[in-house]
């Protein structure tokens, strides 16, 4: 029963889009209500998800499937599953894509694309909850590539701004390139299972009847297609420069949607890729390598949406390299917690953004004083992704570290890195909350009293629509860390191993040093940005004069950008200009020649076509002939012929 | 005596006469467009209390079988369809109507024996009953072409009607017998003694009933008639007796040269690829529409043979599949151009220019029709050649299937020169064109059929196999 329903969940905002895109597109207010009814009614749904499952007898899943083609003999059969995993990503993805529809009503206020802003959101929580609940890889990957599409429509949301334009092709275009390594990874399993239920895929992996050269093919094209929805080094490029889109789309796009599908996949396929231990390290060291560069990333940029970027490459980083070493538990909670502060701070920077109309941190400053709800709830999320404790993000970082300890050898180096990840973090969030909250303003508008004549006046508070999600978002940013203890059906950890098909190693319990280190390593950064930032005891540029190469490496991001477009320009345009040199004078040359050929036969054969009738009747009768002489039936017709 | 198995027919030839006598009385001509349309209803009711029953009847000249069951109701659709589609046409033959009606139905019963006998006389008396009625409404247009498209059709019907009767002549003869089944029996001795015969009587056969379906080198006839007939006439001329000729060729070869020792599936495999390239290529330089679709269905003979030349089940389904598939698909195109003509007239591409803007739907069905001919989904003609060529190459057959898709690549070129043509080109006068109730209908109902079958098509393959599995049990 409740297995059917699951289908509610793609089928409302599916149903809400469509009213936005057909009936209620000329009036913009209604196709926002519709899309936070529709989302809202999702929500309840996911509780509704949520406590049936709490309520199975442990290892059981709800599902519901459908024969979708049938070809021959073998049938396709597609469905949805409801386990512990996905009631947890149905909770996260519902409830912020909640808010963040009811925050827009202020953000996107007055937008001539306001229905189309809505119809695409709705799109988008649709494909992000179908993602989710789909049991067959074919599945996942029609609604991974929907999410693709909206999030290219929402980045390039205002398409007249070449930037934008820009921003929405790139995140396209790159995270197509994971793509193709999904695709081949499904045509792989499929040529040698020819069945990609995911259940069943795990079987045949736990089982040993999939695995060697195929199993490693198959598990680096999954993560390879993760690699590019969840920005991991080398395809993160695409993330920063989506912050073209508008900010609640940014909001969505890193805390539920776009790029926690990477992860989520990596997680819902886990056992395929612990059958792989090769693969596995590749996984663990990539998200190392992607949280530390991030990171160092993080450090120097001065737009405040580019610092939040690398913070949520920096934690996606983390995130896999939890997975990567075993933990699904760990990597699986902190996209929960993350989840919950990303938005929050994302929604925090749209409420400075839309008071100030600046994303520079620099023509900031001193906003604790206008801005009051959005500087603490922001303080609430900073805290968060800096791990202090007893904030949400020090308890789920703190247990993939203890994974990454636990999984030991490049474990232990993934730790060290880990740690040195987590104080660059402290650093550069507090470096943007001092530049934006502390000391004083430095816009420019701060001249008159009250400058609403032209443009944005002073800094002001946001309305309600916007500090109400905040609000609501500040909660779980500082608790939800706490499930780990407890919860409705029992500590996190043991809810989530509980209802699934498999059975994930998980070992609860906390490590004292490494809550003393992480602890350490937060306040150590929170201080050292208090020290240069807040306080103003050493100047910022004591260290980018000190470490001049370094500091141009962080600030052209490691020139991958500039490697890319390289790439593009040099190889693909040059492989291409000899592609199009032999489509014109090669291809086109021999088909323009089919074609004149055709021509002048068709030229002499239609002289056939005389309209003579007589002539008709003797072409009819050579035709007789002909075939007689073709099968070579003379010597048998002659002599028939003589009797 | 069961007549029960023709009472289709029989209903079918009674409406006819029906429609003279009405022709008499009634002034409102629409009324007897009316009557010859909802009075289909019979036979086809009559066809479906037939579903289900098999076996030989009337001393053995009418079997009954799935297969003939299918291609009843199929002809009697396509009956209905260019009834409609006369709707405007009819005007132009002045005091004639009555008796247009009548012949369509009559050579609509004809068509449908043709598909359900396997008897040498039952064979000949069908096809003359289809084609002779077709010989007069091509000239029932008081013109100089229509009369001079009459005249050839009749004169090399004839021709063709006497080598036809050569080669059943030549079969009795071997085996004694004007009943297929027999003949496939006797044959295998027959030609044990006489290859010469059997060898003759094949090319005869083959010549004979190449006319119906417009073969290649049977062809010439087409495309003068085609241009000069009615176009309504045309669009009958060539999908429903085109059809039938299908109908009977595959019944004809499978039943009585089933174990014969002769190669013929090789001949229509030649013939398929003569007709595919010759229907294409000069295609290619037609300026007139109808010309244009006399060739591609010239070509589309080509395709259809490709089901004949592996003689097996397999090929046969492919066969009626594609059958189907064309005739919804080549009507609609018909039915549009008898749509634009009867408002521009004129079947000159060229003055197709710019239709789109003064007909949208209009082109835009045409334009859907002729991507379905191409071969392009969501159409019926995508799945038909889809699962024509698959079938082939299942059969070992990869150069045939091969040839038929380097031809529809060419085809590619026509058909989409009338869609440029209708999109593309500025219009020499923004007048909207209108298009009357009963054409319309026509004209959606081809459309949605050539758009179902493509949906549907998993089931109506299903219906197919179990028509073709029918020929092939003894």
């Amino acid at each position: 029963m409740v297995a059917e329903l699951a289908w509610l969940f793609i089928l409302l905002p599916l149903l809400s889009f469509l009213l936005c895109v057909f009936v209620t597109r000329p009036y913009p207010r209604l196709s926002g209500y519709v899309t936070i009814a529709a989302v809202g009614a999702t929500f309840l749904l996911a509780l509704v998800a949520f406590w049936s499952v709490g309520n199975l007898p442990p290892d059981r899943t709800l599902e519901s499937s459908v024969q979708w083609v049938v070809i021959g003999g073998s049938v396709l059969k597609v469905g949805l599953i409801i386990d512990s995993l996905t009631a947890v990503m149905l909770l996260v993805v519902t409830l912020i894509s909640f808010l963040i529809q009811i925050y827009s009503q202020g953000y996107m206020a007055g937008d001539p694309g306001y229905s189309r802003y809505y119809a695409f959101m709705s799109l988008f929580t649709a494909s992000m909850l179908g993602l989710v609940l789909a049991n067959n890889l074919v599945l996942v990957f029609i609604f991974w590539e929907l999410v693709g599409l909206c999030s290219y429509l929402l980045i390039g949301f205002w398409y007249q701004r070449p930037a934008a334009a820009a921003a929405a092709k790139k995140a396209f275009l790159v995270t197509r390139l994971g793509d193709l390594g999904f695709l081949s990874a499904l045509l792989v399993a499929f040529n040698t299972t020819g069945n990609l239920d995911i259940r069943h895929l795990i079987d045949l992996a736990e089982t040993k009847q999939l695995a060697g050269a195929t199993l490693t093919a198959v598990g680096l094209g999954l993560f390879s297609g993760a690699v590019g929805k969840s920005a991991q080094f080398p395809l993160h490029v695409w993330l920063p420069d989506a912050m073209e889109g508008p900010t609640p789309v940014s909001a969505l796009i890193h805390a539920a949607t776009m790029v926690a599908a990477g992860v989520y996949l990596v997680g819902r396929t886990l056992p395929l890729f612990l059958a792989a231990p090769d693969v596995l390290l590749v996984i663990a060291v990539i998200g190392g390598l992607t949280a530390f560069m991030a990171a160092t990333m993080g450090l120097v940029m001065t737009d405040i949406k580019r610092v939040l970027a690398y913070s949520t490459i920096s934690q996606l980083g983390y995130m896999m390299m939890g997975l990567g070493v075993g933990g699904l538990v760990a990597g699986i909670f902190h996209l929960l917690n993350h989840a919950f502060f990303k938005a929050l701070l994302f929604l925090a920077a749209g409420s400075i953004i839309h008071s100030v109309g600046t994303q520079d941190l620099r023509e900031m400053g001193g906003l604790r004083r206008f801005m009051p709800v959005t500087f603490l709830t922001m303080l609430a999320g900073a805290f968060s992704l800096a791990g202090l404790p007893p904030f949400s993000g020090f308890w789920s970082k703190d247990e993939i570290l203890l994974e990454a300890l636990r999984f030991g050898g490049v474990g232990q180096a993934l730790y060290i890195l880990g740690l040195l990840t987590a104080f660059l973090t402290a650093f550069y969030t507090f470096r943007m909350v001092f530049l934006a909250f502390g000391g004083h303003y430095r816009g420019p508008a701060v001249t008159g009293d009250h400058g609403h004549d032209h443009g944005h006046g002073a800094p002001h508070e946001s309305p309600p629509v916007m500090t109400v999600p905040l609000i609501v978002l500040a909660v779980p940013s500082v608790l939800s860390g706490f499930l780990t203890f407890g919860g409705f059906f029992g500590p996190f950890g043991e809810f989530l191993i509980s209802r699934l098909s498999w059975h994930p190693h998980y070992e609860p319990g906390l490590d004292l040093t490494t809550m003393v280190l992480s602890a350490a390593v937060s306040i150590l950064g929170i201080l050292g940005a208090y020290a240069v930032y807040g306080a103003g005891w050493v100047s910022p540029e004591v260290f980018s004069s000190t470490f001049r190469s370094v500091h141009t490496l962080l600030v052209n991001r490691y020139y991958m950008d500039h490697l890319y477009n390289w790439i593009a320009r040099r190889i693909v345009l040059g492989i291409a200009g000899l592609l199009d040199w032999v489509d014109r004078y090669g291809v086109d040359g021999v088909v323009n020649a089919i074609a004149e050929l055709a021509v002048m036969a068709a030229g002499s054969l239609r002289l056939l076509q005389r309209g003579w009738v007589q002539f008709y009747a003797l072409m009819v009768t050579l035709g007789i002939i002909l075939l007689v002489a073709v099968f070579g039936f003379f010597g048998d017709i002659i002599a028939f012929l003589r009797g | 005596m069961d007549l029960t198995p023709i009472l289709p027919e029989i209903s079918l030839v009674g409406l006819a006469i029906l429609v003279i006598i009405l022709d008499l009385f009634i002034r409102r001509k629409e009324t007897l467009l009316f009557v010859s349309v909802a009075g289909l209803i019979v036979p086809a009711l009559l066809t479906t209390t037939l579903i289900g029953r098999t076996g030989s009847y009337l001393f053995d000249t009418v079997i009954l079988d799935p297969y003939a069951t299918f291609f009843k109701f199929v002809f009697l659709v396509a009956a209905a369809l260019v009834l409609l589609a006369s709707a405007d046409y009819v005007d132009r033959f002045r005091l004639y109507d009555g008796e247009y009606y009548a012949l369509i139905l009559l050579s609509a019963a004809g068509m449908m024996l043709m598909a359900s006998t396997r008897e040498l006389i039952s064979i000949y008396i069908a096809l003359e009953l289809a084609t002779i009625p077709l010989a007069v409404l091509a000239g029932l247009q008081k013109d100089a072409r229509a009369g001079e498209a009459a005249l050839k059709y009749l004169l090399l019907a004839g021709l063709s009607s006497a080598f036809l009767l050569y080669g059943m002549a030549i079969l009795f003869g071997l085996t004694g017998t004007t009943d297929l089944v027999g003949i496939g029996r006797g044959l295998p001795e027959a030609a044990g003694i006489n290859r010469g015969a059997l060898a003759m009587a094949l090319v005869l056969l083959v010549a004979g009933l190449g006319f119906k379906i417009s073969a290649v080198p049977f062809q010439f006839w087409a495309p003068d008639v085609y241009e000069g007939a009615p176009t309504p006439v045309t669009a009958y001329l060539s999908v429903a007796s085109k059809m039938a000729g299908f109908a009977l060729v595959l019944r004809f070869f499978t039943t009585a040269f089933a174990t014969a020792a002769i190669d013929w599936p090789l001949i229509f495999a030649v013939l398929s690829v003569l007709s595919m390239t010759l229907g294409n290529i000069v295609a290619f330089v037609q300026t007139n529409i109808k010309r244009l679709l006399a060739y591609s269905s010239i070509a589309a003979a080509g395709y259809i043979m490709i089901g004949l030349a592996s003689g097996t089940d397999l090929g046969a389904s492919g066969l009626i599949f594609f059958l189907l598939s064309y005739a919804f698909t080549n009507l609609g195109a018909f039915i549009a151009v008898i749509a634009i003509s009867e408002q521009i007239g004129s079947d000159d591409i060229a003055d197709y220019a710019g239709l789109a803007r003064r007909a949208p739907l209009l082109a835009f069905a045409l334009t859907f029709c002729l991507v379905s001919l191409l071969g392009i989904p969501p159409t019926a003609g995508f799945a038909a050649k889809f699962y024509l060529f698959a079938g082939a190459v299942q059969q070992g057959l990869l150069w045939l299937a091969v040839i038929g898709v380097i031809n529809s690549a060419i085809s590619a070129y026509y058909y989409i020169k009338v869609v440029r043509a209708m999109y593309l080109l500025e219009p020499k006068t923004p007048a909207p064109v209108k298009i009357s109730a009963p054409v319309a209908l026509a004209l959606f109902a081809s459309a949605a059929g050539v758009l179902l079958v493509f949906i549907f098509a998993w089931p109506i393959i299903g219906l197919t196999e179990a028509a073709s599995r029918s020929l092939f049990v003894r």
